[in-house]
């Protein structure tokens, strides 16, 4: 007779919820929500350009349509994520290759592992992120 | 920290119809509580009923891992006080089956461990005859830290990609893959590089590191990973070097007769 069992499998809230975890564990959450986030823009954005087929009529109206202050911050949004996500990508290279992290060692209490070793990367990162997004807020809005 | 601390616990029984429900405990408190005595307190005193796997009380079997308030920890392991908290949910640890309350299935993670060949691989080990190997305290430092698993699982609890991956072998696995390789005793690299470059293996790490946050014997899986990835690539490219095991008794051999002897084997 099958046992009955309870599938605790936490699914894509396991990913995409961080919860207590540390940064890094939330630049992970990111990185595949910008990812996804960029792949959906793509795909809109060959749609949008393959307006350019039907002549200058059509094409300028879909330019009209877009040309919004509702696009515009979704254009920023999806600026952000492309920075986001190339940034924090350049990172990941890296690490997945072994850099940046620190060599094995004695686990001595109380442990420090290469996650947080790697953590002034995380920061230089993040501020490079956000000066970025600065610069892009005041020459979309302000300039 | 208050003199009664609040538990509320995962219910699961597989005989009965109901669906998972949380019972509500209450524990007097004391100093350098665990976890793990907050659950035999309850099962001697409060619930006789309440299932859960503990052995050692010391955090080497690797037995009582449990979600506390959603993070994967060993029960044994973990104080109350460094909780910082006096109510506590303990749900059975994340992406495993759970048999009975707070037990799960751990076969996948075995499974997966022996699908990896977590042993040494060389034609210098036979059956019939014991021999002992040189290794070096820095080939053993190449290792040595990945060795310290005891197998709890918190790390595929707390792997993101577990969450969503069932055949995705995990940070245990791929962590003792990088352990046995970088061993000098071993060359069975390349048997345990086709296990794991496919689809569900080494590739589907997309360093979360969250791993290495909840290992309780700092074992860091997340950087045998990377650096897992960057022998395979290696190895593809022809660059890695190859270990050469060497016998103690060949290395004898070739020693001026002055140096000293390795003490005899007493198998």
């Amino acid at each position: 007779m099958a046992v009955k069992r309870y599938d605790n499998r936490l699914g894509i809230k396991g990913w995409l919820w961080a919860g207590k975890y540390p940064l890094e564990r939330y630049f992970y959450s990111l990185q595949r929500l910008t990812g996804l986030g960029i792949l959906l823009f793509l795909l809109l954005h060959l749609v949008e350009t393959s307006y350019r087929i039907y002549g200058k009529g059509p094409w300028e109206a879909t330019m009209a349509f877009f040309d919004t202050p509702l696009f515009l911050s979704l254009e920023y949004v999806v600026f952000a994520a492309l920075i986001f996500h190339g940034l924090n990508g350049l990172r990941l290279i890296l690490e997945e290759m072994g850099y940046l992290l620190g060599k094995p060692g004695r686990p001595v209490f109380p442990y420090v592992s290469s996650r947080q070793r790697q953590r002034p990367v995380i920061w230089v990162i993040g501020l490079t992120i956000v000066g970025l997004l600065l610069i892009t807020a005041w020459d979309m809005f302000l300039a | 920290m208050a003199s009664d601390i609040r538990v509320r616990v995962f219910r699961f029984n597989p005989e009965e119809k109901a669906e998972p429900r949380f019972d509500l405990f209450s524990v007097p408190y004391s100093k350098g509580m665990t976890i793990l005595d907050c659950l035999i307190y309850i099962k001697e005193h409060l619930d006789s009923t309440l299932a859960f796997r503990s052995s050692c009380r010391m955090g080497i079997c690797g037995s009582c891992g449990v979600m506390v308030n959603g993070f994967p920890h060993l029960a044994c392991h973990t104080q109350v006080s460094e909780l910082g908290t006096d109510r506590l949910e303990l749900r059975p640890l994340a992406n495993y089956d759970v048999i009975k309350d707070l037990v799960v299935d751990l076969t996948p993670l075995f499974n997966k461990h022996k699908m990896v060949k977590p042993y040494l691989i060389s034609p210098q080990l036979t059956a019939d005859h014991v021999r002992e190997f040189a290794q070096t305290p820095l080939e053993l430092e190449r290792y040595l830290q990945f060795s310290y698993c005891v197998k709890c699982g918190l790390c595929i609890a707390a792997c993101p990609t577990c969450a969503t991956d069932k055949q995705f072998l995990g940070p245990q696995a791929l962590a003792q893959v990088f352990r046995y390789n970088m061993d000098s005793r071993d060359v069975g690299s390349k048997d345990r590089i086709q296990v794991i470059d496919q689809p569900h293996g080494l590739w589907r790490c997309h360093l979360a590191g969250a791993c290495s946050d909840v290992c309780p014997k700092g074992v860091d899986p997340a950087l045998a990973i990377q650096l897992l990835k960057r022998s395979v690539v290696g190895s593809w490219l022809g660059l890695t070097k190859r270990n050469v095991p060497r016998l103690v008794e060949e290395q004898e051999k070739q020693a001026p007769a002055d140096a000293p002897k390795a003490p005899p084997l007493s198998v």
